[in-house]
């Protein structure tokens, strides 16, 4: 589904993902960890060109989507992001927010765009706020939200792009039990996260990165019980405690 | 000797009350089209100067700083007085139309520059995840978020840009301002002819300026 080959990416002088290359099946949950600077983040916004690697390649889907006029819109369409600080339309309510690019851009009736928004929105816990603005919202909501407006687009492929790390730690809960419940599902997931409960539970395959390198992937089993890289052990000595 | 203000001289002026309402007709219809043009100008190269193609960038440096920098006076003389003499000939409203479009499009743009630049970067990157292109993106999210922040300046500009018409009596404009000159300069009534003047310019900035005191303290009460 994903394939990352080769991926250099520099700001300026800064060499911030070092010859990346990583597989990603069809359906496969893939958590991304590490420390801050460790490039994950830069890594999955390379996966909708939100970055453009420096070098190297990316196909999704069979799309290279680092080719010179790759139809990247059309790729965007069915790879949804979730963000960090969630980027809500604020001037839009919340239904307006899941149906606005699902009618624009996939031309889908405003009628059935309502109809599925309201069902993620449902699927999420939040139809009651359909009418109500962002700001109105806490953060564990408005990043829920943000998962439907996600959804409503159909999309084959979420990247999550630390989810919880800008919320307060009681709502971070609740954001993940939606994402756990989204896993269940046959959609492919790539979730840069700090939340090592998650990778345990959800993941197929996790990635630990440090300097802009993928220093070390396996299953959850090998990765907590197991991990071979001495710079992984340290990581995980002081996140899990 | 009667005293500026007398009495006949007030009454002469209602008697002429047409050249004014004239005048007065003129200065809308100049406003209104200048202010058409100075939104045009001002949103493409506002945003212009958002880009992060230097070209587009200098483009709007260019324009803003040539513009604001040299007085509206030696903008509408260059095009009264000068382009003739390349042998472009503009009717003296399309001098109107043209002089203030372009100098207030100049001060429009730093307004939607700043407008556009106080939407975080966060906007534009979920439109794009979502699959929007630049210009959907910014006609659906970005533009209708920097509107809500660009409105009171922008009225403040349409406020100055009323008043600047009047810079175009100076050749003959055939606006509010020129009517009263020529009006008082053939009687000397100068007295009545440049407040009647005064209090229609008031009646047209003043709901306006009031309008965008009333939008100011929305947006601090809602921020």
């Amino acid at each position: 589904m994903i394939k990352v080959q080769g991926v250099n990416k520099f700001f300026g002088p800064l060499h911030v993902l070092k010859d990346i290359h990583l597989n990603v099946d069809s359906g496969e949950k893939v958590v991304v960890i590490g420390p801050s600077g460790s490039g994950k983040s830069t890594l999955i916004r390379c996966m909708n060109l939100l970055e453009t690697p420096s070098t190297g390649q990316i196909v999704i889907d069979g799309v290279d989507i680092t080719a010179p006029k790759a139809p990247i819109t059309k790729v965007r369409e069915s790879v949804a992001m979730v963000f960090q600080q969630f980027n809500l339309y604020p001037h839009k309510t919340v239904l307006e927010n899941l149906t606005l690019a699902p009618t624009l851009i996939k031309k889908i009736s405003r009628d059935e765009a309502s109809e599925s928004g309201l069902a993620f929105l449902e699927r999420v816990g939040l139809r009651e706020k359909a009418d109500a603005y962002p700001a109105q919202l806490s953060g564990g909501q408005q990043q829920r939200v943000a998962i439907a407006r996600a959804l409503n687009m159909r999309p084959t492929v979420m990247l999550f792009d630390e989810p919880t790390s800008a919320l307060d730690p009681e709502m971070i809960q609740e954001v993940l039990d939606v994402m756990v419940d989204l896993a269940k599902e046959g959609i492919t997931m790539v979730v840069v996260t700090h939340e090592m409960g998650f990778a345990k539970q959800v993941a197929d395959q996790v990635i630990f990165m440090d300097g802009g390198k993928i220093l070390e992937k396996g299953s959850p089993e090998h990765f907590f019980t197991n991990p071979e890289h001495d710079r992984t052990k340290l990581f995980l000595s002081r996140i899990l405690r | 000797m009667p005293g500026p203000f007398a009495g006949f001289k007030w009454l002469a002026l209602m008697n002429d009350w047409s050249v004014f309402a004239e005048g007065f007709v003129q200065t809308i219809l100049l406003s209104a089209l200048g202010l058409t043009l100075a939104l045009g100008l001002g949103i493409f190269f506002g945003l212009l100067g958002t880009s992060h193609v230097k070209l587009f960038k200098l483009l709007n440096r260019v324009y803003v700083e040539f513009i604001q920098n040299t007085p509206l006076v030696i903008q509408i003389f260059f095009l009264y007085h000068g382009l003739p003499h390349l042998g472009i000939m503009l009717p003296v409203f399309v001098v109107g139309v043209l002089g203030v479009g372009v100098y207030h499009g100049a001060y429009i743009a730093e307004v939607i520059r700043a407008g556009v630049e106080s939407v975080p970067k966060g906007q534009l990157e979920a439109a794009y995840s979502q699959g929007f292109s630049y210009w959907g993106a910014m006609i659906h999210i970005v533009l209708p978020q920097a509107k809500r922040i660009s409105y009171p300046p922008l009225t403040n500009q349409a406020v100055n840009l009323i008043k600047n018409t009047s810079v175009l009596a100076m050749v003959a404009g055939g606006e509010l301002m020129y009517h009263a000159d020529s009006w008082s300069s053939n009687n000397l009534y100068y007295g009545p002819s440049y407040v009647v003047t005064g209090l229609l310019y008031l009646s047209l900035c003043f709901p306006l300026a009031t309008y965008a005191k009333r939008m100011e303290r929305k947006l601090e009460v809602s921020s």
